[in-house]
């Protein structure tokens, strides 16, 4: 690890630590039936078109070369496995996180959102956590909006040609605290406060939410960071074939 | 120990820690309610009891809440799914690099 990311996690790892006092509070996905059912239909067909670009950029991806399969299904469990996991954090309660930055980074954004609709279906559905109802924002705020934050921080730090390893940890933690403030802002629009309206309760909601996922942020990003690096070691034809190593191709 | 493996380790190791320190640090607290949380919060600015309006179908189903250990039970499940295909696939991998297949 190099001095720069310890020193990135201490500070992490600080931060949190002085949010320790904060009452204990935590959210995940937004619950069945806690929406109006007009917010329900809008998130979901807001969701459609980058479900059915996502559904087209696997088959095309699958149809160009069939060895990005394994990646694509280690990318999927990744999410499962990540967003099972519910960790104690700092705020006394447990939350867990999101796992899409992988998908993101190897696939686009795209791609993860069907990836992340398998997950939130099976939690919905199985686990009454999250909620058919709630399914459209949910996938807005994890499997859509969350995506799109990691890849854009990874361009960023391939663009100005920081360390891959920490852009890959940036990636998957700013997406996943990400994928909390906009449950928060989803949450907020619902129920504005009487006073000071959307804005006010915003910030309630971000409090309660924010605080608890910091530290489970730091963990995403650093189990991304193993699980990249054990890609890197053994499946190099397949990262060559998602187009992982193209920058460097360009460049020599 | 190469350098990759020492990251690995050392990622490893926060991970841990930083996910068992809240444990010992909030001792007594309850790290409970992931869903209530949420509702309390939404009662709090709405003031009131809030109704959702809508139950899980799966609760419809079985008349109640979902039993903890059951719920345990289908985490695990999802956890084991998740995790058995990245060993399968990490393994072929592995396997691969070792057998000295790799193509290209």
């Amino acid at each position: 690890m190099s001095r720069k990311q310890k020193a990135l996690i201490m500070l992490a790892l600080a931060a949190a630590m002085t949010f320790g006092v904060m009452p204990s509070a935590s959210a995940m996905h937004i619950m069945e039936g806690y929406l109006p059912p007009t917010a329900c239909v809008l998130w979901g067909v807001l969701c459609l078109p980058f479900l059915a670009a996502g559904f087209l950029s696997i088959r095309n991806r699958l149809n160009d070369n069939k060895r990005a399969l394994p990646l694509l299904a280690v990318s999927g469990a990744f999410i499962f496995v990540i967003s099972s996991l519910k960790i104690p954090s700092v705020t006394g309660s447990c939350s867990h996180m999101t796992g899409t930055g992988l998908g993101a980074i190897l696939f686009g954004p795209f791609a993860v959102s069907v990836l992340g609709v398998i997950v939130l279906l099976f939690q919905a559905v199985l686990l009454a956590h999250g909620g058919l109802t709630t399914l459209g924002a949910n996938i807005f705020s994890m499997a859509i909006a969350g995506p799109f934050v990691s890849y854009g921080i990874y361009l960023l730090c391939r663009k100005f040609r920081v360390n891959r390893k920490v852009g890959v940890f940036l990636a998957a933690s700013v997406g996943d605290l990400f994928t909390y403030c906009v449950t928060s802002l989803q949450l907020a629009a619902a129920y504005p406060s009487e006073q000071g309206g959307i804005a006010a309760s915003a910030i309630k909601f971000l409090g309660v939410f924010a605080p608890t996922q910091v530290p489970l942020a730091v963990i995403e990003g650093l189990l991304t960071v193993v699980i990249v690096i054990a890609l890197e070691s053994y499946a190099k034809p397949e990262l060559k074939c998602v187009g992982y190593y193209k920058e460097e191709a360009k460049r020599s | 120990m190469s350098r990759t493996s020492k990251t690995v380790f050392c990622c490893l190791a926060a991970v841990v820690l930083i996910a068992l320190i809240p444990l010992f640090a909030l001792k007594g607290a309850e790290f409970g309610g992931s869903d209530d949380a949420g509702s309390v919060m939404i009662e709090e600015i709405q003031g009131g009891v809030y109704e959702p309006w809508f139950t899980p179908v799966l609760e419809t189903m079985i008349d109640g809440e979902l039993p903890g250990e059951v719920e345990s039970l289908i985490f695990c499940l999802q956890t084991g799914i998740g995790v058995g295909v990245i060993a399968f696939f990490l393994g072929r991998f592995v396997e691969r690099k070792k057998l000295g297949k790799m193509e290209e």
